[in-house]
């Protein structure tokens, strides 16, 4: 591959291991749904497959991530930073994409195979709004109705999202049940695709639930990775970073982040959501703290109580407050190849104006973690000099009142 | 004492009677035995019991609340089950529940708890034929009939096959969608009864959002029987107890009856 070049071409890594048995990534994975689902998604499983094979829709897909998107997006060194904490970062600017995050690369894929499956009508969940925006973009550029369920209590702290998401033509549905957040919105998208997947796709935002979204989104988020390994070699002369960095809350930038270094020596380590701290019992960290379960459709990782119960997460980020993790996560974690730390809501918000006040770039509060973790451990666990690649997977525009209130303890009017 | 499932439904079946199955949330306040043993005496001839999970995706906002609700009151999967082995009705008792908290507590482990407590039945909504294998293997060997559902979108080769595999009845699922009461029943009960009465021999029994009397009778019409869960749950909610779930179950009877 050609380094990819902002205002390049788009390319495409050839399509990564499939999952063996039904989904499944060593333990995790797998098809737990509801009965009424099982056809559409094996039908989803095989116009997958049959497209992610197909030079044509390839070709179509990396198109349309660049003349829409805006892909390639460039790696940005960080001299500043990198300079104030002794170790050598570079970026991948996700949040550079059109909708200023890496949700975009995901729902242009689905909203591809939707049209090839004769739907007309998507549905999403969301949390930061993110993933709710882009796909309410897709189904504006697609001409798809779109209805996104969001918790109410994450209604209310991402206003701006809501309301973009209004403008491009969704629908916008607040999930009171539950915990009213991430969790109970993926629970009512699921209860809402049971009585219309006739005529529906749900467009999962994240590499979770039932095979085959874990596999098929990491695939689509995968140009991720693909362009920032060779983007890594071009400024490190040939070399890899020696550690990949990315935040996880379902965990598909970290996914696709991974995928395009999970056959280099680089050591890969994603960061939850520790929220209040590991101790405290308020935190995202399935990882840390989950246990196996299964919930959302596969088998994986979750938040639970002693019954199996699944408890609610907490996190400043409403992108990674979520209980569960994606499958292959739960997989590398068990094999070793990925190291998950975490992040408290004050290292992220640390994080958060750290590379504002350095490297000019505002980050969503999600890969704020990742900063944050980066900057907590340059010169401990990171020895000094060490070359860092972090995911930006978004940009913090959606995250500016929050932050500014939680800062100042007023309100922006 | 247990009740097998599947002969005594076959043998109510046989003596012309239409089979009528409601669902009870485990642990949905103090008097939730005596509403068990109040439907059975109203006529049911099998009863469902929910055991609550958080999150309930195949259930609407009535299952859900109660869900919330009973597991508020501190009900647990132990506490339910332990509380189930005194009910000595007569009739076969089925849990519903969700695939994680079986598997929290250990595939072999529930199953045996299930047999123990007396339930002879187990309902798993979001555990496909597909995912199937470990979870029958365990219930077959502690003698727990585990009852498959078939969905209006399910292949008529799935069908077959899960018609099969599924013990103690068929649950065919009568509209597209979740849990919940509707205004009239789905158009696609009839279809849905029809093709399992087509396939199996087992009990077929049509449910999800069977909420009247008349709707009851009417897809019965189609099937075996039919499972009635929210329209029952929501008078439970209500602050109705035992005698009024009676009231609605004897309703429910009589109209089975008359066809």
């Amino acid at each position: 591959m050609s380094v990819p070049v902002r205002g390049g071409p788009v390319h495409l890594d050839p399509p990564g291991p499939e999952p063996t048995g039904l989904g499944r990534f060593a333990d995790f994975g797998g098809r737990f749904v509801p009965e009424t689902l099982v056809p559409a998604l094996e039908e989803l499983e095989a116009q997958f497959r049959t497209a992610w094979g197909s030079d044509e829709f390839r070709a179509e897909y990396a198109e349309l991530l660049g003349s829409y998107a805006g892909r390639p997006t460039p790696v940005t060194e960080c001299h500043r930073l990198s300079d104030r904490l002794g170790i050598r970062v570079l970026l991948k600017r996700e949040d550079l994409t059109h909708t200023g995050s890496h949700k975009i690369n995901n729902v242009l894929g689905q909203a591809m195979l939707t049209k090839r499956m004769g739907k007309t009508r998507l549905i999403a969940e969301t949390g930061a709004g993110q993933h709710g925006v882009a796909t309410a973009t897709a189904a504006a550029l697609f001409g798809l109705d779109c209805l996104v369920f969001m918790g109410a209590v994450d209604v209310e702290r991402q206003a701006l999202n809501v309301w973009r998401m209004q403008l491009l033509g969704a629908e916008v549905v607040p999930v009171t049940s539950g915990s009213a957040t991430l969790k109970d919105a993926i629970n009512d998208a699921m209860r809402e695709w049971v009585a219309s997947v006739n005529t529906t796709h749900y467009c999962i935002g994240s590499v979770m639930g039932p095979h085959p979204f874990p596999w098929m989104v990491r695939e689509f988020q995968s140009v991720v990775g693909a362009e920032a390994r060779e983007q890594s070699r071009a400024i490190l002369g040939g070399a890899d970073p020696q550690m990949v960095v990315a935040c996880v809350g379902g965990g598909s930038n970290a996914m696709g982040t991974f995928a395009g270094f999970i056959d280099t020596d680089a050591e890969l380590i994603g960061v939850e959501a520790a929220g209040l701290g590991l101790e405290s019992g308020k935190h995202g960290a399935a990882i840390a703290r989950g246990v196996p379960g299964v919930v959302h459709g596969m088998r994986s990782l979750f938040l639970q109580d002693e019954d199996g119960q699944v408890l609610e997460a907490h996190s400043i980020s409403a992108g990674l407050d979520y209980p569960g993790i994606g499958p292959e996560h739960a997989a590398l974690a068990a094999s070793g190849r990925a190291r998950y730390e975490s992040a408290t809501d004050d290292e992220a918000l640390s994080g958060f104006q750290l590379l504002a006040e350095t490297e000019g770039i505002v980050p969503a509060l999600e890969p704020a973690h990742a900063i944050g973790w980066v900057a907590r451990e340059a010169g401990h666990s990171i020895p000094k000099d060490t070359t860092v690649l972090i995911t930006l997977s978004g940009r913090g525009d959606k995250d500016a009142a929050q932050v500014a209130e939680r800062l100042t303890g007023e309100r922006l009017q | 004492m247990t009740v097998a499932v599947e002969p005594y439904l076959r043998a109510r079946r046989g003596e012309g009677r239409k089979l009528l199955v409601p669902y009870v949330t485990g642990g949905l306040g103090k008097h939730w035995l005596e509403v068990v043993r109040a439907v059975v005496d109203a006529g049911a001839d099998a009863v469902e019991i929910g055991i609550p999970f958080s999150d309930p995706v195949m259930d609407g906002v009535t299952i859900q609340e109660a869900s919330q609700r009973a597991i508020a009151l501190d009900a647990t999967p132990r506490s339910i089950l332990m509380e189930a082995a005194s009910l000595d009705v007569g009739v076969p008792l089925l849990v519903m529940t969700y695939y994680n908290l079986v598997l929290h507590a250990g595939l072999e482990r529930f199953a045996a708890e299930l047999a123990v407590a007396g339930i002879g039945g187990a309902i798993i909504p979001d555990l496909p034929l597909d995912e199937l294998a470990p979870w029958a293997e365990a219930a077959d060997e502690a003698g727990v009939e585990t009852v498959l559902l078939a969905a209006p979108t399910t292949t008529p080769e799935r069908v077959v096959a899960i018609c099969e595999r599924s013990r103690g009845f068929v649950y065919g699922v009568s509209l597209m969608g979740v849990t919940g009461e509707r205004t009239s029943l789905a158009a696609q009960a009839g279809e849905m009864g029809a093709r399992l009465k087509a396939v199996t021999d087992k009990p077929a029994l049509l449910g999800v959002g069977i909420s009247t009397p008349q709707q009851a009778a009417e897809a019965s019409q189609f099937a075996d029987g039919v499972v009635v869960g929210s329209a029952l749950v929501r008078r439970l909610l209500q602050g109705g107890g035992p005698s009024e779930a009676a009231d609605f179950i004897a309703s429910v009877r009589t109209a089975l009856d008359a066809g």
